[in-house]
């Protein structure tokens, strides 16, 4: 008795435990929703009024259209160069083996783990030397060191899986090295390489610090402007925003967990 | 096209304290099947890469007619190589794996799906070409890797323990077949393998490596019936290394010759009669018997303390079966069959 009692206190409690994990997941992301439909001119919750003011604000403004703009082209591109660099250092790291394998991986992941903060700056004394302070190029070299370990951790466990035997095989067919790559590994690896592409690009599209140190005027990308606006003036375009941002990110994830599952 | 011979001078290659291959120099003749025999590290999977291009030598040279091709790209050498584990791609068809060295030659698509078709007719297989890999067993794999590497007429073969991950009736049948396909194609093969029953049945020449050097190259019959050492004897098969204090002559009196002896386990007797009137006779005890279905398995101690192991014919088994562990034992053997040696080699350490 005593023992049902207690296997059943002790599940009711690990659901309430769960959904308080789920409900303060996403809670917080859903709440924007129906404040991006209020027509009032701060940010409210709930709304008293509803309309679509802020969509029209949002779409209707240059500024924010450019900086939409920016941030899909820097992902587009981010995406195009740190996706074919972190797949080549995957391939070098299994390749190589052993101990100067770790170090490598170690330095390709760094950027991960060191402080946004301290790589903004870093980049800034880079880039100014360079002249390429408020360019697309300088934005795009800092969101290519961030997105090369997000692409490096998607693609390392799939290469690493790769029977290289087939690359060997190739050659011994007659194929040069890069050729081999490109028509034996990636056709085999296309799944994992659009995972690795759709995370560097939203890696790109999340990215603030880097750009409020690195971008300005009309190369602003848009989470700085989000920033920004957050800070001059509070009003519910932000979260219009923010739910057309949620939509589409989910959006893509569901289509590539069709595409897993089909 | 004329087959192609292949010289192997000095090759050398180690891993740093590991002596992979220790100036290994060979001449494999044109249209040859040369089987590279030897336990696992003796540096025959080395010396076929080596060949293939994918190990680079750190001294020596590789000739493959009178090219030097020691230093040229595997892709360049024009080779076709079967692995172990078939390598086959999963990402395309059977016809699309064996059209693929076609391709990278630009043949046109219709001359390349025409020659695929042949090869895979070739390896009896022309009704699968439509099928996924995945859709394959290995045996069927293992022809679509043969396929592949002949379909773009290499003049030179290897086959890398191609059989090993196959079960013993698929294996014994592909050895014979892929001999056949040998000698249709003409094509200088080199072949590696550990089983040495594989390679006796399949080669024109065995070269039976250890601690990579080649310690004897020769003809099947002459490599198992007159190996030029105790190694090399017990490599080929169950093998008695006999002093020449083991051995009485058969009519009773004593043997001249001191020298090693190495007497085949299949070539010793029980009935002296079976050794001709110039034999050899070693007694000893029983140790210890097991029947195998097509013959008895009998271990014979002898005086010295040294084992003999003895293979009797199970048409021929009278009395084995009332033998018990301890009662006295006469093996005979004749005398062309007990082959002189040189005395054992101190084990290196």
């Amino acid at each position: 008795m005593l023992d049902a009692f207690d296997a059943r206190g002790f599940r009711a409690g690990l659901w309430i435990y769960a959904g308080a994990v789920l409900a303060f997941l996403i809670l917080p992301t859903l709440i924007v929703i129906p404040i991006s439909f209020s027509a009032s001119d701060l940010l409210e919750f709930p709304p008293r009024e509803f309309s679509l003011r802020w969509y029209q604000t949002f779409f209707g403004s240059a500024t924010w259209m450019a900086a939409l703009r920016t941030s899909l082209i820097l992902g587009v591109l981010t995406a195009a160069l740190a996706v074919p660099s972190a797949l080549l250092a995957c391939v070098a790291m299994d390749r190589i083996g052993g101990r100067s394998a770790k170090a490598l991986g170690g330095y390709v992941l760094a950027p991960s783990v060191i402080p946004g903060i301290l790589l903004a700056i870093g980049l800034f004394f880079v880039l100014a030397k360079l002249r390429l302070i408020g360019t697309l190029g300088g934005i795009l070299v800092g969101h290519v060191v961030l997105a090369i370990p997000v692409a490096v951790i998607v693609l390392r466990p799939a290469v690493a899986r790769f029977d290289w035997g087939q690359v060997t095989a190739a050659r011994s067919l007659g194929a040069g090295w890069a050729r081999a790559l490109v028509q034996i590994l990636l056709p085999q690896m296309s799944f994992t390489l659009m995972t690795a592409a759709l995370m560097a690009f939203l890696t790109s599209l999340d990215e603030a610090v880097i750009s409020i140190f690195v971008s300005s005027g009309q190369n602003s990308t848009l989470p700085k402007l989000m920033f920004l606006s957050l800070r001059d003036q509070i009003d519910p375009t932000i979260a219009a925003i923010s739910t057309l941002w949620s939509v589409l990110v989910i959006g893509i994830v569901l289509i590539v967990n069709a595409r897993r599952t089909a | 096209m004329a087959p192609l011979p292949i010289t192997l001078d000095a090759l050398r290659k180690t891993y740093g304290d590991y002596v992979a291959l220790d100036d290994v120099s060979l001449a494999i003749r044109p249209g040859e099947f040369l089987t590279l025999l030897g336990p696992s590290g003796s540096g025959k999977t080395t010396l076929l890469m080596a060949l293939a291009g994918f190990v680079r030598p750190e001294a020596g040279r590789i000739l493959i007619g009178d090219r030097d091709v020691t230093r040229l790209a595997p892709n360049r050498r024009d080779i076709g190589i079967v692995f172990q584990n078939y390598a086959l791609f999963p990402h395309m068809d059977v016809l699309a794996n064996v059209e693929y060295p076609l391709r990278l030659r630009r043949v046109s698509r219709r001359e390349a799906r025409e020659r695929a078709m042949s090869a895979l007719e070739r390896v009896k297989l022309g009704a699968f070409a439509g099928r996924d890999i995945s859709q394959l067993s290995g045996g069927q794999r293992q022809r679509v890797a043969l396929a592949r590497a002949i379909v773009f007429e290499p003049r030179i073969m290897l086959m890398d323990e191609p059989l090993s991950a196959l079960d013993k009736n698929l294996r014994e049948h592909m050895q014979l077949e892929i001999r056949r396909l040998h000698d249709d194609l003409g094509i200088t093969t080199i072949y590696v393998t550990h089983d040495q029953r594989e390679a006796l049945t399949m080669s024109d020449r065995i070269a039976v490596m250890k601690d990579g050097r080649i310690r004897q190259i020769d003809a099947p019959q002459d490599i198992y019936c007159r190996p030029g050492s105790g190694f090399v004897a017990e490599f080929m098969g169950e093998a008695n290394i006999l002093a020449g204090g083991d051995c009485r002559a058969a009519d009773g009196g004593t043997l001249s010759s001191a020298a090693t002896l190495m007497v085949r386990a299949e070539n010793l007797h029980l009935d002296p009669a079976d050794c001709g009137p110039d034999g050899i006779r070693l007694d000893g005890r029983l140790a210890g018997k097991a029947y195998r279905g097509e013959n008895w398995l009998l271990q014979v101690e002898l005086p010295s303390g040294r084992e003999l192991m003895m293979s009797i014919p199970s048409a021929r088994s009278e009395g084995c079966e009332e033998l018990s562990p301890g009662d006295p034992v006469a093996a005979f053997a004749a005398r062309r069959h007990a082959h002189p040696i040189p005395a054992p080699e101190p084990e290196a350490a």
